[in-house]
């Protein structure tokens, strides 16, 4: 070969390692560099693998220097193994992961910014990732719906990623099929269509808050003016959207600011636990109750609701009223505060209107009044009138711009859709997510018209009850599968970003629709990316862009709050709303409380707190996850009133095997309601309102998976599109079996014991320390010389006051330590693994109840009573002071279960763990031991995170600072009640935290010395009001 | 309490004496062996047996299931981590004592009337303890690693935690079951020399001749013998006493409500001996019709036996009586809490059956009509070995079902696999007893020509 | 010659001659008797420990207690040093706050080793001295000897005894009154 023709080869060698270091620079930013589709479809890396390693190998057989041939394998291998964790399914040059990519060091995990849609609304979050497979959700603190927090269903989302369950090919009437052969099979449809406009193009999505998403729809528009975008959401926000209309003329969204409010009136409003802004609203609301530190003010929550709620189990002032009671309750508060508005009430039901009333008014401009989204449009309206009348607007309510890309009346438009669909002027529906022939309303007979539609295609996780009825569907890709972007409740945009390539053949609404639009060649990528680029960013686009993937916020999005002008107040604002009858001739429960069984009462229909409208059905975690206040797991029920229990005849009966923790026996129950019937068992919660029923969704599926087929009864089937929030008329009555429920907490006493201490505000500031209790013998003397703990010493401080038990660490804790999922029948015998549990306490009347939350991890005593009588040392001390399980030295005697005071250790009383499954295998936090049959585990305080702080520490050279060690649970807390750190230095936050006076431990009595303490619960109670 | 006897003893050997007369030394040694040698198999002891090894078949399936598919076939849980399991391997233990004790402590009293009764009590023992020893291994999550409890030079270089009185368990259950096999087959010797010689069979000579290891009653063997004996029996009298203290000690030293108390380990070791002769009584009085041996055991043994359990039952009683007082007097709100639990909680008929079986029955034992009556002796055996059990269930499940955190707070109920287990060891327990009377003397040989040449008048 | 010869190796042939007796009181006699004729090397075999046997043949003390007692020592010191070694020396850890040497909890174990190692002392201490187990012994070449674990006493008084003499020992023995006397062969 002759010199000059190997010096040109070597010279556009050079050439393509400069264009791609540029590449690489340039728009693949290192924040999401792993995600490679676009990378990898880009013709130019497939020339440059294919091109690259032919010629140059030529170009080695005859000496090229040393240096070169480095460089070129260097550039080539890096691009290479990038896209390594693309499965081998994809039909792209697959290249073993050879060397060492920047940026990932194995073992340590990355974490990368997105944000979690839940309704169309987004809550930002980072997910960590440990070598391309995101293993655990964390709130993203930039985000202002998470400020670092999150929900249970963000936390468990992860688990629906490697679901086993989910769809994973496009099927064409059942049969497996590809992507292109859907496109073709439309593209004639499509343009038979395009010709008369679109005219029988039906889409149907839930809620959309994505600019980009809104932007192709109205693109898809323009393109087929005649056709129709119909959006449903079975738990949707209708009367919200309907209120603000009615009271303002317009649509707004409404923002509460819970860390201006002094007092809060919360009419059937469960802001702390559902909605778009719940975990944002939570963290405000528990920061104006802390009075640790100096701070001796708390707000006041009262809080009006028919069903026991999270909520309401925080209120100071609670009572508990039918649902069509509340809207006349609402009238009657406006009027007392000076609208206009007539409200038919006999004060004297109300014990407390007057001072609840004052004390709005002597909090003008610091107070908020909350209507619920179950509650129709006229309280939310008046909701707005009240906390215009009390000068809050500007102060504690914001009013911006509709998030939604389109605000409608959902069900209307369903209603619509389902009216054209019936008389065939439908002839393609195009489902985007969503799963409408379970949830829509019973009457509208969903199904049924579908089946009209000559052309129907459903996109979804999994191929559920809709696809069924579908002649495609097509497996949609989960949210950390696929670029997107989505708005928070205050209008703050995120662009969601991959962080694995799709599992299965997945596609983004947005391909789909690009599809649509004939520019099937799309990614996700190009088509947010392009939007934005449309779209003014602050500064160049690239560096906006960059910054915004990674900080998981686009700077300036968030709306600006407007000014709106409140409409008078009319009567016809309660026109419609299926409570007007009963707001006209309220039925006070002291009328013929003896009446006959199977009298009329109310029904009530709640969005589930765990499976929320059943999307979450196959969720093993969320199945499994004590809801709230009943602790029911795997099962929904028909909630009762003791009385009205009573009044009916229901009983329950508490199994002989598992017992209080576990099994319980109810009557099944056949619910009748406007003509259709439904089996439930029946559960009686205390604090419930009399005379009605509350059924939750989201159960009874048929189609969801192998984990929710067959759990719980569809409360769906007798839901109706003129009362989906609640309605009269229901009869119930015995059918005289029982039915086996799943109860992980069935006592409701403390039996006296001092386990959640609680004072009212003012005995605190009388005698701070009343949380000591009344025997100080802490230092319960011991014959041994205690052990010294020189370093660092770990402990845990628990805030009961700020702790809402909203479950969220639960499934946190879950995540993080790859903690099993038992199934119903195990539960039932009182076998559940989770390592945090949420215990719940009543105290006071069954009617209305004060509600006590506490978390309760394993409290790592210094005296620990389950190492003692350990015979194999498989539980010890760490001269750090935590209680270590050495999971493989245990031989399962359960001594130290039994000994443990607390009750927090769990045992694998078989194999629990799935290694069998290989979708869950990525799923596992590698740093956690996955343990096998007949070992017993608990709470370890996250030690593989501890000694994670402790290396980086020791690398830096460094002590771990306050604050650097975040247990799951801690990280995950929307209410920040739990704090983590070294007891042993004094000035962090929690050796602040343990030594205030309200800290106080459990069972110190015993002389364990426990490491988690807590700290004591207050209430505000209005003065004015002597508690019943 | 053995003094009891001693006082009106005169009068009573009149009444019932030891052995009853006209025996010789050819006479008691022919009697006895016979049973083992030239006598026909009855057929109650083919029934007996057959029926035993069925249950001991239930019991290997029961393990075998419980081995392969979890410890989680069992009924226990979360709180209630330890139920069947440690429930009989308490019984059975308490059960192990009454041979010992007849052995060594009536030994070192100078109790002639034990020496009928301490042969098949040291074998019921061994067998009883044989039993016990199954349960904690089964109720293991990982009972393959069992030997993990012992030290062992381990490849891990940990050793047992001896802190924990379950790994005390181990070493006292296998001292005592080391120390009762010596004891009860140097016991043997004599007599096996004696089958090895009665026995015409070859291989039944050859078998005992082995067993008998050249045994030939020379004095200073026996001299030799009598002082090794008498040091075993001291020996094993306070180990029989350390051993059920040790069990008490399991939950003695756990802090659960319920257990951790300082008068169980006197109330554990009174209540094992209680346990322990009412099924020697349960054995003994059937033996005897059957092998007619009512010459040897007389209503006297009864009648001493039974007093023995009248005696230890009071003590019981008052341990019963003590946990109720200082559940009160203590003002401690979890043990006031616990009481109240036993009495009229979910399980308040196990208390209730518990006092009827163990404390109101047994005190018909005053009338010596009653301690005299071999069936009613018989039937209150069973009560109080029902009772014993009905305790140690009493103490295990209802003192975990409800402890310190009523968030906690669960149930217990046994399954069919906890079932198995407990009848598959009563299967064991027997099957081994039936082979034991068929091919051992069930009484000492030896013991009994001493007998007869104590009681014969000196020529 | 050689016949006497055979004549006079005659008596050395035998182990020994034994006389039977039929009670305990009649065998205790003749012991007393024969250790007074200056007999030594005899022995006497009952179907039970008879009082006072032993010492009439001039067997007073056994070695047994003292090995029990040593045996007992090192159970005990063992004992608690296996526990020591193990928690305080070998692997120390941090149980539950308690001190690495927390002897109360280490007596249970400490106790039960002391009555093992004793309890096995004193059983193979007995074998040992006894000399069991023991595949062969003259004494059963004499046929009524079954009966020594029966109901029959016999004394032997061996050959090797340097008063040994076929004649007058056998004479000596007739003269107790016995059911029998035999030659036991070696």
């Amino acid at each position: 070969m002759k010199p000059e023709t190997r010096n040109s080869k070597l010279a556009n060698a050079r050439l393509d390692l400069a264009s791609i270091r540029e590449r690489l620079a340039s728009s693949r930013g290192q924040e999401y560099w792993r995600c490679l589709e676009e990378l990898s479809d880009s013709e130019e890396f497939h020339k440059l693998l294919t091109q690259e390693f032919p010629q140059q190998a030529a170009g080695l057989l005859d000496g090229v220097s040393r240096r070169d041939f480095l460089r070129l394998m260097g550039a080539s291998l890096a691009l290479a193994g990038l896209n390594a964790c693309r499965p081998a399914s994809v039909d792209e040059k697959i290249v073993p992961y050879v060397n060492q990519p920047e940026q990932i060091v194995p073992g340590r995990p990355l974490f990368f910014a997105t944000a979690f849609p839940l309704s169309g609304v987004g809550t930002g979050v980072l997910v960590e990732s440990h070598e391309g497979r995101p293993t655990k959700i964390e709130g993203n603190p930039n985000h202002p719906a998470s400020l670092g927090a999150t929900d249970a269903f963000a936390q468990a989302s992860i688990l629906t990623l490697y679901d086993p369950d989910r769809s994973q090919v496009v099927r064409n009437a059942g049969r497996i099929s590809t992507w292109s052969a859907f496109l073709t099979a439309v593209n004639d449809d499509l343009e038979a269509e395009r010709v008369v406009g679109g005219g029988g193009l039906r889409i149907l999505t839930e809620t959309i808050t994505s600019p980009t998403l809104g932007n192709q729809l109205r693109q898809l528009l323009a393109k087929f003016p005649s056709a129709k975008w119909h959006q449903y959401e079975p738990v949707s926000r209708d009367n919200a959207r309907a209120g603000g209309r009615l009271a303002f003329g317009t649509d707004v969204n409404t923002i509460y600011r819970f860390e201006n409010a002094e007092v809060i009136l919360s009419l059937d409003a469960d802001f702390l636990f559902s909605g778009p802004a719940n975990v944002r609203y939570a963290r405000d609301f528990a920061g104006k109750r802390s009075v640790r530190q100096g701070k001796v003010g708390m707000n006041r929550l009262y809080v009006i609701e028919a069903t026991p709620s999270v909520t309401g189990a925080m209120a100071d002032h609670r009572m508990a009223l039918r649902p069509s009671e509340i809207p006349n309750f609402a009238a009657a508060v406006a009027a007392k505060i000076g609208l206009a508005v007539q409200s038919t009430i006999d004060a004297q039901r109300f014990q407390w209107i007057d001072a609840l009333v004052r004390d709005l008014q002597k909090h003008r401009e610091a107070s908020v009044v909350v209507a619920g989204d179950g509650q129709p449009p006229g309280v939310h309206a008046l909701a707005h009138a009240m906390n215009q009348a009390l000068d809050n607007v500007g102060k504690t309510v914001v009013y911006t711009n509709p998030i939604e890309a389109n605000p409608l009346d959902q069900m209307a438009s369903l209603r619509e859709l389902v009216k054209d669909m019936e008389s065939g002027a439908v002839r393609i529906l195009l489902m985007l997510g969503g799963n409408p022939v379970y949830t829509a309303p019973v009457d509208l007979g969903f199904a049924e018209q579908l089946a009209k539609v000559p052309l129907r295609v459903h996109s979804g996780l999994y191929e559920d009850e809709t696809s069924a009825y579908c002649h495609w569907h097509i497996p949609e890709t989960h949210y950390l599968e696929s670029w997107s972007d989505i708005r928070a409740y205050d209008g703050t945009a995120t662009i969601l970003q991959p962080l694995i390539a799709p599992l299965y053949s997945g596609r983004s609404s947005h391909e789909i629709l690009a599809a649509l639009l004939g520019r099937s060649g799309e990614t996700s990528y190009d088509i947010v990316r392009n939007y934005w680029k449309g779209q003014k960013i602050a500064g160049d686009f690239e560096t906006g862009w960059r910054r915004a993937v990674h900080d998981g916020i686009i700077a300036g999005t968030t709306f600006q709050p407007k000014s709106v002008n409140l409409k008078a107040p009319s009567s016809n604002w309660f026109a419609g709303s299926p409570s007007v009858s009963e707001t006209r001739n309220p039925k006070p429960e002291t009328q013929n409380p003896q009446a006959e069984p199977g009298r009329s009462l109310e029904i009530s229909f709640q969005p589930d707190p765990t499976l929320f409208d059943g999307r979450f059905a196959n969720n093993g975690w969320l199945q499994e996850l004590p809801k709230p206040l009943t602790k029911l797991t795997w099962d929904n029920a028909a909630l009762v009133s003791p009385k009205t229990a009573q009044r009916l005849g229901l009983s329950y009966r508490i199994g002989a095997r598992g017992g209080e923790h576990g099994r319980v026996f109810t009557d099944l129950v056949e619910l009748r309601y406007e003509g259709r019937s439904l089996r439930a068992p029946a559960w009686i919660v205390p604090g419930h309102a009399e005379d009605c029923i509350t059924v939750h969704l989201g159960y009874g599926r048929t189609r969801a998976g192998k984990v929710g087929n067959g759990t719980g009864f569809n409360a769906y089937g007798i839901r109706t599109a003129s009362a989906p929030s609640y309605g009269t008329g229901v009869e119930i009555r015995k059918i005289g079996t029982q039915y086996t429920l799943a109860c992980t907490q069935f006592h409701h006493s403390m039996e006296g014991r001092d386990l959640v201490r609680a004072a009212a505000l003012e005995e605190y500031r009388k005698n701070p320390d009343f949380a000591q209790g009344e025997h100080h013998h802490e230092s319960a003397g011991s014959l041994y010389p205690g052990f010294k703990y020189e370093g660092y010493a770990w402990g845990m401080a628990i805030d009961v006051n700020a702790c809402i038990g909203c479950n969220a660490c639960v499934v946190a804790c879950q995540a993080e330590n790859n903690i099993a999922v038992v199934g119903k029948t195990e539960v039932t015998r009182g076998r559940e693994l989770h390592w945090l549990r949420i215990d719940r306490y009543y105290k006071g009347s069954p009617e209305n109840p004060e509600t006590f939350h506490q978390p309760v991890p394993c409290m790592h005593c210094e005296n620990a009573p389950c190492e003692l009588v350990c015979p194999v040392g498989a539980t010890s001390h760490s001269d750090e002071g935590l209680n270590d399980m050495t999971y493989n030295r245990c031989v399962g005697t359960r001594y130290c279960s039994n000994n443990c005071p607390y009750k927090v250790r769990r045992f694998n009383f078989f194999q629990y763990a799935d290694f069998a499954t290989p979708s869950l295998k990525p799923l596992r936090n590698p740093d956690v031991t996955v343990r096998s049959r007949g070992v017993m585990e608990k709470c370890t305080y996250c030690v593989q995170r501890i000694n994670g702080a402790k290396i980086e520490a020791e690398r830096e050279n460094r002590p771990v600072r306050d604050g650097e060690i975040v247990t799951a649970c801690q990280a995950a807390c929307p209410t920040e009640a739990i704090f983590f750190g070294d007891i042993n230095n004094r000035d962090s936050v929690v050796a602040k935290a343990k030594g205030d006076s309200l800290n106080y431990g459990l069972l110190t009595e015993l002389n364990t010395k426990p490491r988690t303490t807590y700290l004591a619960k207050l209430k505000n109670p209005n003065p004015e009001i002597k508690s019943d | 309490m053995e003094s009891e006897p001693l006082n009106k003893s005169a009068e009573i050997e009149a009444v019932h004496p030891v052995i009853e007369p006209g025996h010789t030394f050819a006479s008691v040694t022919d009697k006895i062996s016979a049973i083992v040698l030239t006598q026909k198999t009855p057929r109650f002891w083919y029934v007996g047996f057959g029926i035993s090894f069925l249950l001991l078949m239930v019991l290997l399936y029961s393990i075998a299931a419980v081995l392969t598919i979890g410890v989680g076939l069992f009924g226990i849980n979360i709180p209630v981590a330890w139920g069947f399991d440690i429930v009989n391997f308490v019984w059975w233990i308490g059960i192990g004592h009454a041979g010992t004790l007849i052995s060594a402590i009536l030994l070192l009293l100078r109790q002639k009337w034990r020496q009928s009764i301490n042969r098949f009590a040291e074998a019921m023992t061994l067998f009883a303890v044989a039993c016990a020893g199954l349960f904690p291994l089964l109720h293991l999550g990982r009972p393959w690693y069992a030997y993990w409890l012992f030290p062992y030079p381990s490849t891990m270089g940990i050793q047992p935690q001896f802190r924990s009185p379950l790994v005390w368990d181990v070493f006292a259950v296998s001292t005592y079951f080391t120390i009762s096999l010596l004891f009860w087959y140097v016991g043997l010797i004599p007599d096996l020399a004696t089958l090895r010689d009665q026995a015409r069979q070859r291989f039944a000579r050859f078998a005992y001749g082995i067993l008998a290891m050249g045994w030939r009653g020379s004095a200073i063997h026996w001299h030799r013998y009598e002082m090794a004996y008498l040091l075993l029996a001291g020996l094993a009298a306070p180990l029989v006493v350390s051993v059920h203290t040790v069990v008490s000690f399991d939950f003695a030293v756990a802090l659960v409500p319920g257990w951790h108390s300082t008068i169980f380990p006197p109330y554990f070791v009174a209540g094992a001996i209680y346990s322990g002769f009412a099924m020697v009584l349960t054995l003994a009085i059937p033996l005897r019709k059957m092998y007619g041996l009512e010459d040897f055991i007389t209503l006297r043994h009864l009648k001493n036996m039974a007093e023995v359990m009248l005696a230890t039952g009071l003590i019981v009683a008052y341990g019963y009586l003590m946990e109720t007082f200082m559940a009160w007097y203590s003002g401690n709100i979890y043990e006031q809490y616990l009481m109240w639990n036993r009495m009229f909680g979910p399980y308040w008929y196990m208390y209730w059956a518990l006092l009827l079986f163990n404390i109101l029955v047994p005190q018909v034992l005053w009338f010596r009509a009653v301690r005299t009556n071999v069936v009613a002796l018989f039937v209150i055996a069973i009560c109080v070995n029902v009772g014993m059990w009905l305790e140690r269930y009493v103490i295990v499940v209802v003192s975990l079902a409800r402890d310190f955190m009523p968030s906690a707070w669960g149930r217990y109920s046994a399954t069919a696999w906890d079932y198995g287990v407990f009848i598959g060891s009563i299967g064991l327990f027997f099957a081994a007893l039936f082979l034991f009377v068929r091919f051992l003397p069930m009484i000492s040989i030896f013991e009994m020509r001493e007998l007869v040449h104590d009681t014969e008048e000196p020529k | 010659m050689t016949l006497a010869e055979t004549q006079k190796s005659q008596p050395l042939a035998i182990y020994g001659l034994m006389a039977e007796f039929d009670g305990p009181e009649a065998l205790l006699e003749a012991a007393r008797g024969a250790f007074a004729e200056g007999y030594r090397r005899m022995d006497a075999y009952s179907p039970f420990p008879v009082d006072g046997l032993a010492e009439a043949i001039g067997f007073h003390k056994t070695w047994l207690p003292l090995l029990v007692l040593i045996g007992g020592i090192i159970g005990c010191a063992g004992g608690f040093y296996l526990q020591y070694w193990a928690s305080v020396i070998d692997y120390p850890m941090n149980i539950g706050g308690r001190p690495l040497n927390s002897w109360p909890m280490f007596i249970p174990i400490t106790f039960e080793l002391t009555i093992l190692v004793a309890g096995l002392t004193a059983v193979l201490g007995l074998l040992a001295l006894n000399g069991l187990p023991m595949p062969y012994h003259p004494v059963f070449n004499v046929e009524r000897f079954q009966f020594a674990t029966r109901n029959r006493f016999f004394l032997c008084i061996e050959s090797a005894d340097p008063k040994f003499d076929h004649e007058a020992t056998r004479r000596f023995l007739e003269s107790c009154r016995p059911q029998g006397v035999y030659e036991v062969e070696p």
